[in-house]
């Protein structure tokens, strides 16, 4: 780890006007940060931890829009009654992702910007123009089974990891940022970029920026809505594919339908063309996966990930079952 | 092995001076920034039950409670560490010493073999009772999926978690 100073922000103002310094770096639950500055993959030669900042943790159900303060750990979350009750997907998204020590640890705005878990991203020595803007990509000569099937360009093909980030895809979400010039909402699908010329440039989010609340519209969709997650291994793993799907059913028939997949995109990624083949039938097996397919009907595999196309439709089809099951 | 981050860099980062309430007791510690809290425990403490496995998250080697709560002490920083009450696995047993009932269950289910994961573990499963999540044995299975062990005691590490849980739920296999 290269040397900083670190600092406990009081007050978020505080925090805000000390992020706006360069080499900055905010630490929420640091479960990220400190995991990528050892490893030389953040540098930061100041570490503002604004993990003990009163009131950023306050999570408000009761209105039209679901408020989650940025500081919430994602194990109490998980634990609310209310989420689980209307919003499983929501819910099952933390509930799978990591192990329950993180989950005590990270925080719902520092998930939202975890880095992607590309090997040769990780490893520190490969060309990546990630971690080394113009040093090339060594995935696309590589091995690229954990690579993406969209949002990739010529410079990166690499996963967006999250679970908690796909979930959100799937509602109507937008974020809350704070800055010194005040406080800004932009539409989650916004605050994600899809790789171009510059893949290092992951989000929106600017120096002296910080997330401070996640806003999901309320929706009927939540209640009958799940988040499935296909992993190498039954627990503690990212994502080979996952889906969110909720519904709005009138009987057996889907009179609305949100549908989002993971570990196939380089951001979280909405499926509006499964959620148009869902809507208006009566769900079964089939229909599920007509969507799935029409989900990943744009895919661009690589040498080694073209089994997620038909995985990940399924995914998408499992999960569609679950949800309208669910009640 | 050494946990020691600061190793290796011709640049050694400015100290500062942090107060760590470890097992009850504080200690003043002056520190390099990037110290871990695992790191604080291990070398500025001698504490070295707390176990350096991965250091990078993966293993859960190095559990602590942080103000009650398991927590990965390789991916905390000890400063952020600082007014949080840390519980190690030398701070489970009781006043007069007697081992914490879920120390007694891993030793009645030789819920271990080498013994290196076995503090992290139990700092895990005093944790995983506590908040609720031993209800079966696949809810132990899965609360305890970050905590890898390498001899796999899986089965003897169900049993003592589900013997201390008080859970009577038949054998799932």
């Amino acid at each position: 780890m290269r040397p900083f100073l670190y600092s406990r922000a009081m007050t978020l103002e505080q925090a805000m006007s000390e992020a706006a310094q360069s080499h900055a770096a905010i630490m929420a639950g640091g479960t990220t940060l400190v995991d990528l500055m050892r490893g030389d993959l953040a540098g930061a030669e100041h570490v503002i931890d604004i993990g003990h900042l009163p009131g950023l943790a306050k999570v408000e159900l009761d209105g039209p829009v679901l408020r989650f303060g940025a500081l919430a750990r994602m194990a109490d979350v998980a634990e609310l009654p209310f989420l689980k009750q209307n919003y499983p997907a929501l819910v099952e998204s933390l509930q799978l992702a990591a192990s329950q020590q993180i989950r005590n640890a990270a925080t719902l705005g520092g998930n939202l910007l975890q880095r992607t878990r590309c090997v040769y991203f990780r490893d520190g020595v490969s060309d990546c123009n990630k971690r080394v803007p113009g040093s090339g990509c060594a995935a696309l000569d590589g091995e690229d089974r954990e690579m993406a099937l969209f949002g990739t360009s010529d410079r990166c093909v690499a996963t967006y990891p999250g679970d908690w980030g796909t979930a959100l895809a799937a509602f109507d979400t937008s974020v809350e940022i704070s800055s010194a010039s005040g406080t800004k909402t932009v539409k989650f699908a916004d605050f994600h970029v899809a790789y171009g010329d510059d893949p290092a440039r992951e989000s929106i989010l600017q120096p002296g920026e910080i997330v401070t609340a996640i806003l999901v519209q309320a929706t009927p969709a939540g209640r009958h809505s799940t988040y499935v997650k296909v992993r190498d291994r039954q627990s503690y793993a990212y994502a080979v594919t996952s889906a969110a799907v909720a519904l709005e059913l009138d009987g057996d028939r889907v009179t609305a339908a949100r549908v989002s997949v993971g570990g196939v995109a380089s951001k979280p990624w909405r499926a509006p063309a499964a959620e148009a083949a869902l809507v208006g039938k009566v769900l079964n097996e089939a229909v599920a996966l007509d969507a799935g397919k029409a989900a990943f009907a744009d895919a661009r595999p690589l040498r080694h990930n073209g089994f997620k196309i038909d995985l990940g439709a399924r995914t998408v089809a499992r999960a569609a079952m679950v949800a309208k099951g669910k009640h | 092995m050494s946990g020691n981050d600061t190793m290796g860099n011709a640049a050694i980062g400015p100290r500062m001076r942090v107060t760590l309430t470890v097992n009850g007791t504080d200690h003043d510690i002056q520190l390099d920034p990037r110290t871990t809290l695992l790191d604080a425990l291990r070398e500025h403490l001698g504490l070295t039950g707390t176990k350096v496995g991965c250091n990078h998250g993966t293993c859960g080697a190095c559990t602590v409670h942080v103000d009650g709560r398991r927590q990965l002490s390789c991916l905390m920083l000890a400063a952020a560490a600082a007014g949080s009450a840390i519980t190690t696995i030398e701070g489970l047993a009781g006043a007069d010493g007697a081992p914490h009932p879920m120390q007694a269950a891993f030793v009645a289910h030789d819920a271990l073999q080498c013994g290196y994961c076995t503090p992290g573990q139990i700092m895990s499963a005093v944790a995983c009772v506590a908040e609720g999540h031993a209800g079966s044995d696949d809810e132990i299975r899965e609360y305890m999926s970050g905590n890898l062990c390498r001899c796999a005691a899986y089965p003897n590490i169900v049993a003592a978690v589900r013997e201390v849980a008080g859970s009577t739920m038949a054998e799932a296999a």
